[in-house]
């Protein structure tokens, strides 16, 4: 474990405190589907970054290599569903690129990849 | 790869994912880890109290709220293609959190430990029900290892169909021939269909 497993735990108020000040109480906007294994990547052309967050720059620099949503949350150790608000951000700013087909069941040949890839660890 | 963005040639991987299940403390983080190519991750997904995503912290202030954290690892196949691998929950309420586990999923492994075989009960239930490949994965922790593969096939009472397999999750090798045995028979299902 990285040891800031309680970095936004705040002793008076509990521990959605800080989730919920990072990503202000806000509904994420209309970006895709993310789901666990969706994946994530960083914009060769992103833009500006003065403008982020600390948080949005960590994400950033995760993706510089593809990555799903549930890596970027436990890199950044925050719950999934503020990664999930946040990544919206960077995806509606075109900082970030998301792959946006829905987790669907592989066909054969995948499965054959999977099944040789596997085998070869 | 479809992409929202401007640089469309930036390509990610196709993402796959296998679920391990079982009851508790059966040897699902242990596995995980055995074939991961990195030290298992945690993460953490917001519910309330019922049991449902919290897919949207506005107004989420005065609710009751409960984390419940996901174990996994990573395979990565090529550089087209990653699997991941999610430990389900070891709580069986948090059934929201298995459906969105099992969407899309290559299959499950259902890990049993045959002192307690009514713990693993649930899982086996959940992908009977939703019609999900899945494999029964006796761990044999050391010298607890009294039944053989058809003692526990009709115990648990499962179909001929289900490749029920003896391993040790702490073992590499073991791990992998229990993965490479759920993906042959999520193949072989495919092809009956
Ligand atoms: N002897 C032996 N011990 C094992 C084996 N697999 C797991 N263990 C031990 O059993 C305990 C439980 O294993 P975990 O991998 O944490 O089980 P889990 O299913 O993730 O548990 P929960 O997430 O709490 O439900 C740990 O102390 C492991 O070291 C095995 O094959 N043999
Ligand atoms: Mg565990």
């Amino acid at each position: 474990m990285t040891g800031r497993d309680d970095w936004w735990y705040d002793e008076a108020a509990g521990p959605l405190v800080r989730p919920y000040a990072m990503v202000r109480g806000r509904t994420r906007p209309n970006a895709p589907d993310l789901h666990l294994v969706t994946q994530v990547r960083a914009s060769s052309f992103a833009s500006d970054q003065t403008s982020l967050t600390v948080e949005h720059r960590e994400i950033m620099a995760l993706c510089a290599r593809p990555l799903s949503v549930a890596e970027v949350a436990a890199y950044l150790d925050v719950p999934l569903v503020v990664v999930k608000v946040l990544l919206s951000d960077l995806i509606e700013r075109g900082d970030v690129l998301v792959q946006t087909s829905t987790p669907k069941i592989p066909d054969r040949d995948l499965l054959q990849a999977v099944l040789d890839g596997v085998r070869g660890i | 790869m479809v992409f929202v963005g401007s640089d469309a040639q930036l390509t990610v991987p196709t993402a796959v994912k296998i679920v391990i299940a079982g009851g508790f403390g059966t040897g699902k983080t242990t596995m995980v880890a055995s074939v991961s190519e990195i030290p298992p991750l945690r993460t953490e997904e917001l519910l309330t109290e019922a049991g449902v995503h919290v897919d949207d912290l506005a107004g989420i202030e005065g609710k009751d709220t409960t984390t419940v954290a996901l174990d996994f690892g990573r395979i990565t196949i090529n550089t087209k293609v990653v699997l991941y691998l999610f430990g389900t929950p070891g709580q069986n309420r948090f059934w929201f959190m298995w459906d969105e586990l099992a969407t899309g999923a290559i299959g499950a492994v259902v890990l049993v430990d045959t002192r307690r075989l009514d713990s693993s009960f649930p899982s086996i239930d959940f992908f009977e029900h939703r019609g999900i490949p899945f494999v029964v994965a006796v761990n044999c922790f050391d010298g607890s290892q009294a039944y053989t593969v058809d003692e526990v096939r009709h115990a648990l009472d499962i179909d001929e169909a289900i490749p029920v397999v003896l391993c040790d999750a702490r073992d590499r090798e073991s791990s992998k021939s229990v993965l490479v045995a759920l993906i042959q028979h999520s193949m072989n299902r495919l092809a009956a269909v």
